[in-house]
């Protein structure tokens, strides 16, 4: 055994006299390299699959060169417009003139006009429209004067801002956008008007289901993971497998045999008639609305909420209740006072994975959500697939993630995450 | 023994079934004395928690009634026996702190804030922890929450107190100075004790008598000494203390005093009668390894032999001695370490004899 010896100058040191600290750093080394190459394979998938399509979607949501690289000299020649309550002058209007033949030889304008079309709708039309008749534009004097010739729309002051707003690679517009935020004609940061508002009240709906869903969950899961945590091993193991075999089934299975039960022509609707509880005229429509979604979106997430809830409940000694009991607390008290307490850790965990994972289901709601059951994760689906304006479905999901992140820190700060427990 | 009106705890021929099949607890009689120290001893499984259980309530009797002072218990439910009990695993809730399980049958009594205040900081001084009021469970070691579980059990003055196997988790010396301190309390403050261990030397220490189970049955109730030196059945010579085991037949019953016993080695061994049926039937003689002399005194002791020396085991105080004497060659003898004892080599022969009084003749 190596004796340490205390020098007074260089702390302690080993027998032989290296210092004890490098000593134990070198002795660690050999282990801390095998562990790191153990993860490596791992860690080099999860950068090139998720690490770094995330980074890139939430670069995506503040970076769009469209306008910049494609309308260059308009960009530059903005540098001119000091006067915003004014048109810009006519150096502006000359460049984009220039750039707008530039984009029509080069097939690009149609870049232009949908990126511009998603900051304000309608634009696309007239920058295709006056596109087409750029090139027989000769001689022109004033090209401010053709222009709104062409279209008056381009004597709007606001066309002119959304360009000029376009016209900075880095920006906070698709963030604006994604919480019904626009600018006015002033650069201030107002409301969109009502009519156009829909992420802040998706946004809205989509927290709302999604407490209502744990709230669902912890409300029915509670009480079977209870009973299965008090049951002996042989039966509770068969009975969590039934609460495990919609984790084997397809999500898109489970999914589907909901609009089978909840259908207006469907197994409950046909009960309730054949009981005589409703009419046949009244069927009650269960799906296709939130009801549909908050329904099978409980019924899939139960097991996060169960397997959490069960592998703390395991682990509390029924002695707990008895001594409660034994004290003289009636069963209720104890389970309220001596009990529930001791399940928060699983309570947090439940609850803070079915939120998580509900604050970004797609599918469900996709399927059986009908108009008023979809969630964000749907909308930003359809920027993905449909519309193609990426930037704002990556601002959408960069504040979804800012969201749950918060969440998380939040509940970091209240319980603690080491006392998380996932089973 | 406890007079009839003393009387505070009374099983009448209680029994217990799990499967409905077999009898966990068969036929149980016992009448616990107001202020007394019992202790349920037993190997596992020979349904000493189970008794400990119906008596707290978390278990009932499928027959047989338990009364806790003259008041049927079968049908009252846990919380309103007023039985303070203390936990194998003590189960401190691990969510409050050391006064706030004390607190805690209190507050369900609804007693006043100042009151409980006062009785909690009383309780935690009595099992000295009085500074550890504002401690969680687990910042405490092993023997402080054992006080801690026991200060618990008594705070709310129960008429009765329980305990299952409350010292098993702690260290052999921890273990005997707790097993000393439960005993002084129990003097103090003159409450009733039902004690659940399997420890025999854990029983003799603390109780005032023992009830020895086994297979769902009291094989003796008795005192710790009496227990010791007056095994009524083999399992309790065997379970209580050491043993040497000789088997033979009665060959003839001389009166209540003396038998006569034939060994399967054909020695004839003098013993006292106490568990016999009758001359020709078969015997367990039981008998203690302090109780035997080496080399005694010629004609001193009616029991002589010969024996040879096969193992010597130092153990500090005494020196275990294991020797082959007539067919068994698991005979022990204590050969205390006192000053001048007989210094004994593995292989010699020497002579071992013991009275009569000392060797029972038990069941087989």
């Amino acid at each position: 055994m190596a004796q340490a010896t205390i020098d007074e100058l260089q702390g302690l040191t080993t027998a032989d006299g290296t210092p004890l600290r490098r000593a134990l750093h070198r002795a660690e080394r050999r282990a801390k390299i095998r562990a790191f190459l153990l993860v490596t394979p791992l860690l080099v998938f999860l950068a090139v699959t998720f690490i770094y399509p995330i980074a890139q979607m939430l670069w995506r949501s503040i970076y769009d060169d469209t306008i910049v690289t494609l309308l260059p000299n308009t960009v530059t020649a903005f540098k001119d417009w000091t006067d915003r309550d004014q048109l810009p002058p006519e150096s502006v209007f000359a460049a984009f003139a220039v750039d707008m033949k530039q984009t029509r030889e080069d097939r690009t304008i149609g870049q232009v006009a949908t990126r511009v079309n998603f900051e304000e709708g309608g634009l696309r039309s007239i920058f295709t429209r006056t596109a087409r008749h750029i090139d027989d534009a000769k001689n022109v004097t004033s090209w401010r004067d053709w222009f709104i010739q062409e279209n008056p729309d381009w004597g709007k002051l606001n066309t002119w801002a959304t360009i000029e707003r376009l016209g900075h690679a880095y920006s906070i517009l698709q963030y604006l956008a994604a919480t019904d935020r626009q600018y006015d004609d002033h650069g201030n940061i107002v409301m969109a008007p009502e009519e156009t508002q829909i992420y802040v009240p998706i946004f809205i709906r989509t927290l709302w289901m999604s407490l209502l869903v744990t709230l669902l969950t912890l409300l029915l899961g509670y009480p079977i993971s209870y009973f299965l945590a008090t049951l002996p091993i042989r039966t509770s193991n068969l009975l969590m497998i039934m609460v495990l075999l919609p984790f084997w089934t397809s999500l898109l299975v489970r999914t589907t045999s909901w609009i089978v039960i909840l259908g207006k022509e469907g197994v409950l609707n046909d009960i309730l008639v054949w009981l005589g509880l409703i009419s046949d005229d009244g069927r009650i429509q269960m799906i296709y609305n939130q009801t549909g979604t908050l329904v099978a979106m409980t019924q899939i997430l139960l097991p996060f909420m169960v397997l959490p809830l069960y592998s703390v409940m395991k682990t509390i000694s029924p002695s707990y209740m008895r001594a409660a009991m034994s004290l003289g607390a009636p069963r209720f008290l104890a389970f309220w006072k001596v009990y529930a307490p001791n399940t928060l850790p699983g309570v947090g965990a439940g609850a803070l994975l079915v939120f998580i994972l509900s604050i970004g289901y797609y599918i469900t709601p996709a399927l059986v959500g009908g108009r008023t059951g979809q969630m964000i994760s749907n909308f930003i689906a359809f920027h993905m697939q449909k519309s193609l304006n990426w930037g704002l479905a990556a601002a959408l999901g960069g504040i979804l993630l800012a969201g749950v992140l918060l969440l998380y820190a939040l509940y970091n700060r209240l319980v603690g995450v080491e006392k998380l427990s996932l089973g | 023994m406890a007079r009839k009106n003393d009387v505070l705890v009374r099983f009448t021929d209680v029994q217990k079934s799990y499967d409905g099949e077999t009898l966990v607890v068969k036929n149980l009689n016992i009448d616990i004395s107001r202020g007394e120290f019992l202790t349920l001893l037993g190997p596992s499984g020979s349904g000493k928690t189970t008794t400990l259980m119906m008596l707290a309530g978390f278990e009932t009797p499928t027959h047989g009634d338990i009364e806790l002072g003259g008041k049927r218990l079968n049908n009252v439910p846990p919380h309103k026996r007023d039985i303070g009990m203390v936990f194998q695993n003590y189960a401190l809730f691990p969510h409050m702190t050391v006064s706030e399980n004390l607190a805690f049958p209190l507050q369900v009594r609804r007693k006043g804030r100042s009151e409980v205040a006062e009785r909690v900081q009383r309780a935690l001084d009595m099992v000295q922890l009085g500074s550890f009021g504002n401690r969680r469970p687990a910042q405490l070691s092993g023997g402080q929450q054992q006080r801690v579980a026991l200060a618990r059990a008594l705070v709310f003055e129960p008429t009765l107190v329980l305990m299952d196997e409350p010292l098993g988790a702690l260290d052999k010396q921890l273990r005997e100075h707790m097993q000393l301190e439960i005993k002084h309390l129990h003097e103090q403050l003159g409450i009733t004790v039902v004690y659940v261990t399997h420890d025999q030397s854990e029983a003799l220490t603390m109780s005032d008598r023992i009830a020895v189970f086994h297979d769902g049955v009291i094989q003796q109730l008795a005192t710790p000494s009496d227990l010791y030196e007056r095994p009524k059945n083999a399992f309790v010579a065997q379970f209580i203390g050491e043993n040497n085991r000789l088997n033979g037949k009665v060959a003839k019953l001389n009166g209540s005093n003396a038998c006569l016993v034939t060994l399967d080695s054909g020695s004839q061994v003098q013993a006292l009668p106490v568990n016999v049926s009758g001359e020709g039937s078969p015997t367990t003689l039981s008998l203690r390894p302090e109780r035997v002399q080496i080399n005694p005194p010629e004609g001193a002791l009616p029991n002589v032999f010969d024996a040879k020396v096969e193992e010597l085991i130092y153990l500090g105080d005494h020196i275990r001695t294991r020797c082959s004497l007539a067919g068994s060659d698991d005979f022990v003898v204590k050969v205390p370490n006192a000053q001048g004892h007989s210094s004994l080599q593995r292989g010699s022969r020497v002579k071992l004899g013991w009275a009569i009084e000392d060797c029972r003749a038990l069941d087989a």
